[in-house]
């Protein structure tokens, strides 16, 4: 257990503070200018705004997603801290779980800060606020959990942050329409869908990204 | 130091559609050392990396017992962080071997507040010897260890690897420079090119 809570203060660490800290800002200053900029390209027009605002959330933090992607394993793959770890009998899966976690701490809960002021942007009510929140909450573990995967799978590969981005897109499209179509649909359901998919993605991707790191070994 | 053993059977390594080696046998126990020799790109890297069960033979078997340790030209420290912080990560996983002694041995403990990134070649590889068997795994395999570090340093570190084969430890070197061991056997992996 040491082991894991070393691991986590350390990828934590990465993500939150020194150097890594821009990368964690960018994507949150990213998606609050996303929403930032809609209102410019639609027009102001409140009912319009309200309508659409909440798909607007989902789509920047969909987008958002993709900007962490290349800096979150290649270095330490380069590096070698996988081998090391993998020496010291920490298997690549229990790794990329730790992983995972400080990734979607790095980035769903300031997502879901962010998308406060991004709400009042684009006038959505409290109750648009309350569904969008709980979506993102149920949504953004599963594009985390996209993310390493896509992350782990091109960590060898030349020009990976512009194929990983394309990459995440249709894989994140049921979460899209599960967690921002409970916006237009109302209730529970399409948020509990959207969770349950999480929950897949989340228990598949230690296995997964292990898998993808012990392949990019043999190369 | 929990002893180890290591035995490798009939290897074989293919890299690409390169067969770089076949036929490859050895044993050893605790307190021996072997140093594999050959020109680049004969497949010592390989090797070491076979040994340490990071790389799958082609053909053959590798059966090891007790810890494994794997020098390379890598360095698993995070660039931004100041050298102490960095090894941190590491003692707070290995628990133990990074006292103010270690440091001071390889002669870190005067570069603890600098930058990872701002060490130089020589620096960054004596933070590595330190983080790759700061634990004392019973089996060291070092690739290239000598790469980088001047006079002094090399000397001082085939000293600390005799030590350690002394105290019971295995080591086995991958290097084309000549490295001092009492008592080491030598491979020459050109001699198993097929």
């Amino acid at each position: 257990m040491s082991v894991v809570a070393a691991l986590l203060r350390r990828d934590l660490g990465l993500m939150f503070g020194g150097a890594g800290r821009g990368a964690t800002l960018l994507p949150v200053l990213f998606f609050i200018a996303v929403a930032m900029l809609y209102p410019f390209a639609v027009g102001p027009a409140p009912e319009l705004l309200a309508r659409t605002g909440g798909g607007v959330v989902w789509i920047a933090a969909l987008l958002a997603s993709i900007l962490p992607l290349d800096r979150l394993l290649a270095r330490d793959v380069e590096r070698g801290v996988f081998d090391q770890l993998y020496l010291r009998g920490v298997a690549d899966e229990l790794a990329i779980a730790v992983r995972l976690i400080a990734h979607w701490l790095s980035f769903g809960p300031p997502l879901m800060l962010a998308a406060i002021p991004a709400a009042m942007l684009l006038g959505l009510d409290a109750a648009a606020l309350r569904t969008v929140e709980l979506g993102l909450l149920a949504g953004t573990p599963g594009l985390a959990a996209i993310g390493l995967i896509i992350a782990a799978l091109t960590v060898g590969l030349r020009g990976g942050a512009a194929l990983s981005g394309l990459l995440l897109i249709p894989l994140a499209v049921p979460l899209l329409i599960f967690g921002a179509g409970a916006l237009s649909t109302g209730g529970n359901a399409g948020i509990a869908l959207a969770a349950a998919i999480s929950l897949v993605l989340v228990a598949i991707t230690p296995f997964a990204g292990g898998a993808a790191i012990r392949a990019a070994r043999e190369n | 130091m929990e002893p180890a053993s290591l035995s490798a059977t009939d290897l074989a390594c293919r890299r690409g559609e390169r067969l770089l080696f076949r036929g490859l046998s050895f044993a050893l126990q605790p307190g021996d050392s072997l140093q594999v020799a050959g020109p680049n790109g004969t497949g010592k890297s390989s090797l070491l990396r076979i040994l340490a069960g990071l790389l799958r033979p082609w053909a053959g078997t590798v059966e090891r017992t007790g810890e494994v340790a794997l020098l390379d030209e890598r360095l698993a420290l995070d660039g931004d962080l100041p050298l102490g912080r960095a090894l941190d990560v590491w003692r707070r996983i290995d628990g133990t071997g990074y006292d103010a002694e270690a440091s001071a041995a390889l002669g870190l403990d005067t570069l603890l507040d600098v930058p990872v990134r701002f060490l130089s070649t020589g620096q960054r590889k004596r933070a590595a010897i330190l983080v790759s068997n700061a634990r004392g795994a019973g089996l060291w395999l070092l690739d290239e260890p000598l790469n980088g570090l001047d006079a002094q340093a090399g000397s001082a570190f085939q000293r600390q690897v005799a030590d350690y084969v002394s105290r019971g430890g295995i080591a086995v070197i991958a290097s084309h420079q000549p490295f001092d061991v009492p008592g080491m056997r030598r491979l020459e992996l050109a001699d198993y090119a097929p």
